[in-house]
């Protein structure tokens, strides 16, 4: 007991080491979060009348960024497969930031979804036993469900690994394993499940399409892991943390495949909804052509597809595949292209236009903007703050005491 | 004509406000361990609705008066009414009648205590040119405002909740918020939604509203005989949605739409009863029922009485 008050003061002061840059980096997210917290608080005040959401567009910015990390998240397992299926070596080694990266992109979903709420205070009603979880029927139930449990096995393994190593021993296969084996189906269930949410509503012909859970797998294969490699390089170039060129160039081979399969399926519904020309199209029609004038999605669509295809490219030929530049903005375009595409270009056609045939444009406001820079600044402290921990006991620098070693051995950079 | 859903509050962070708000917001969100009244943990640990029992209902059914009659200075009855054995409601719209007066619109906020700023309407009027797309919702027209109508070279469909027997909204609510009564109404416990608006997101009709502010009315404009599922004050923060005005039909009245259209287009009764109008409408009239590629089984007919 007294070791274990000791270690969390141990790796508490890990917080606060750190040089000017650190320092900085955090103030900015700070600041961010203190100004998405106060947007917030305006809206639980006045209600979700401070968005731009409507009842005809009745879902917006939160959930499109919610869809978005959902794909993150799930992308941790383009990691754990090489890494621990195909010992894979180079990724093995880095396989635990791409856990810690899940970790912080369903805590930002979760969040997401929370502020989306017009009752927050009641989110205790979804809960099983203690709530009313209609389940199996609600997808979102599901989607609870599936999110919770990915929450979890990704926190556990990455714990348990960091904690192995910090009292100085290999951690045993035997003991997560298993744990790893169910996070492969478990990933790819969180953005089927995310999909079928979508999916299953007859009532939004954009929706209702049997490609739209493929696709969601498909982009999400590119934006997670563009994300991580952005990331790597990073705490490459911050930390003692070695990464192989070999782990990145790989993981950017994996996102040309997955890249390829998405341009692919959409495609495939490019010609299913323009060929077959009945009122359903209206949607996609909107999104990249306009519907009656309204054309505030158009733009973005386009450029979208345009930094998709060309992120596409960069990553398909190895030539401009290892050269970190043209790597580097591949990674931008495809988290961009994505993030448009998976966001806004997936929820709002859903909505526009509406049941019973309007067409009401939604832009966001000021305010929803700010709440979710919040969450992005969140989470990128919560990323910042796990780093912090997890380099040095990485590099094993941060060693906690156990019964029997006394001291830890900790350098002062 | 105002419609919620034209206003669009943006928000200016200058200095004042944001310190204003994070000062009210701190008051606001610590918990109210020192309220005076324990009615805010009583509302906050209510139950699924479906799971009180009768002294339990009571008391919350009291409570609800009690706050009402705080806020809007005047007795407001909670009421309950079981839905009647042997009862499946069904509503039948007459097209070739309707004038697109939008009487019942008004009738129904006046009748079921909605937010009047922002606007809400549990009844929607499409207007469609003659001789044009009619399936396609997308050529209506949500917001014609002629002088006079009805207009020579238009029709008008109104559309509210379709009280589907297989209802997709139903479905989605992740806390069985809002389910079918056995006399076929879909209602909504308002203090069970969490306002996720995943059931609006899945009804094909557009018959599900939120309350995307605190709604206002003034108390003088209060209806007072209301259902705790149906015209009770709602919160900012829930959805709500037409009800066949449950508070008046279980009490073998006539909806406040139906009494109110001036050319008797609107049709009400018990779809088990085999001499009510709605049953003859059905027999003997070539009706039909909205979106029925989606399987939704509306209790909502369509119809054309006469011709022209």
């Amino acid at each position: 007991m007294g070791n274990l008050i000791k270690n969390f003061f141990i790796a508490l002061r890990q917080i606060f080491i750190g040089n000017r840059t650190y320092y900085l980096w955090v103030a900015f997210l700070s600041f961010f979060i203190l100004l998405g917290l106060s947007a917030y608080i305006d809206q639980l005040h006045r209600g979700l009348i401070t968005t731009a959401m409507r009842d005809q567009v009745s879902w917006g910015l939160y959930i499109s960024n919610f869809t978005f990390l959902v794909g993150v998240a799930a992308a941790a397992v383009l990691l754990v497969v090489p890494a621990y299926l195909y010992n894979f070596k180079p990724i093995k080694e880095i396989v635990l930031f791409g856990e810690l990266l899940a970790v912080t992109a369903i805590t930002m979903c979760i969040l997401f979804i929370l502020v989306d709420m017009g009752q927050p205070m009641r989110v205790w009603h979804i809960l099983p036993f203690i709530g009313a979880m209609h389940f199996p029927a609600s997808l979102l139930a599901w989607d609870v469900v599936v999110l919770n449990g990915y929450l979890f096995i990704n926190a556990i393994i990455a714990f348990y690994v960091l904690y192995r190593l910090s009292i100085g021993k290999e951690y045993s296969m035997s003991v997560i394993g298993p744990l790893i084996i169910l996070s492969i189906p478990w990933a790819v269930s969180i953005h089927t499940v995310t999909a079928f949410l979508y999916n299953g509503l007859s009532a939004r012909p954009f929706w209702n399409a049997s490609i739209l859970a493929p696709r969601f797998l498909a982009s999400a294969f590119c934006s997670g892991p563009a994300i991580m490699l952005i990331l790597f390089q990073i705490i490459r170039n911050r930390s003692e943390v070695e990464i192989d060129n070999r782990a990145i160039f790989k993981i950017a081979e994996l996102i040309a495949y997955a890249m390829g399969i998405n341009l692919f399926l959409l495609g495939a519904e490019v010609f299913k909804e323009f060929y077959s020309g009945s009122i359903h199209s209206y949607p996609i029609t909107y999104l990249y052509f306009g519907l009656h004038g309204k054309t505030s999605l158009v733009p973005w669509m386009w450029a979208a597809t345009l930094f998709n295809i060309t992120a596409f490219f960069f990553f398909l030929f190895p030539k401009t595949r290892e050269n970190f530049t043209t790597l580097n903005l591949g990674c931008l375009f495809i988290i961009m292209g994505v993030y448009i595409e998976k966001g806004m270009g997936l929820v709002v056609p859903g909505f526009v236009p509406d049941t019973l045939g309007e067409i009401y444009e939604y832009s966001p406001t000021t305010s929803e903007i700010l709440v979710t820079m919040g969450i992005w600044a969140t989470g990128a402290l919560l990323y910042t703050l796990l780093l912090k921990f997890a380099i040095p006991i990485y590099t094993g620098k941060l060693r906690f005491e156990t019964k029997g070693r006394a001291g830890m051995r900790m350098s002062t950079n | 004509m105002k419609k919620v859903n034209k206003t669009r509050a943006g928000i200016q962070l200058d200095r004042r406000t944001f310190l204003k708000g994070a000062a009210l917001g701190l008051a606001g969100t610590a918990l109210p361990l020192n309220k005076a009244d324990a009615s805010f943990w009583e509302a906050f640990f209510q139950k699924h609705f479906q799971e009180l029992n009768e002294t339990e209902i009571k008391s919350v059914l009291q409570r609800l008066e009690k706050e009402y009659e705080q806020k809007y200075k005047k007795a407001i009855t909670v009421g309950n009414e079981k839905p009647l054995p042997g009862v499946l409601f069904g509503y039948g719209l007459d097209l070739s009648r309707c004038i697109g007066c939008r009487r019942c619109v008004y009738a129904c906020v006046d009748e079921n205590n909605q937010s009047k700023d922002p606007q809400i309407h549990w009844i929607t009027v499409l207007r469609f040119k003659k001789g044009e797309k009619w399936v396609d919702l997308e050529e209506s027209e949500k917001y014609y405002n002629p002088s006079l109508v009805p207009e020579s070279e238009y029709f008008y469909m109104p559309v509210q909740c379709q009280q589907c027997e297989n209802p997709p909204c139903v479905r989605a609510c992740p806390t069985q918020a809002t389910w079918k009564e056995p006399d076929g109404i879909v209602v909504v416990d308002y203090n069970w939604c969490i306002g996720c608006r995943y059931c609006m997101a899945a009804c094909p009709y557009g018959a599900r509203h939120f309350n995307w502010t605190e709604p206002s009315r003034s108390p003088d404009e209060i209806n007072p005989m209301t259902h705790y599922l149906g015209n009770r004050p709602r919160y900012k923060g829930v959805v709500e949605k037409c009800t066949f005005c449950i508070q008046r039909t279980r009490n073998g009245r006539y909806p406040a739409c139906v009494e109110a259209c001036p050319v008797g287009a609107r049709k009400f009764g018990n779809l088990l009863d085999p001499n009510s109008e709605i049953r003859y409408a059905i027999e003997h009239k070539r009706v039909f029922r909205l979106k029925e590629d989606l399987n939704t089984l509306p209790k909502f007919y369509y119809f054309f009485a006469y011709g022209v």
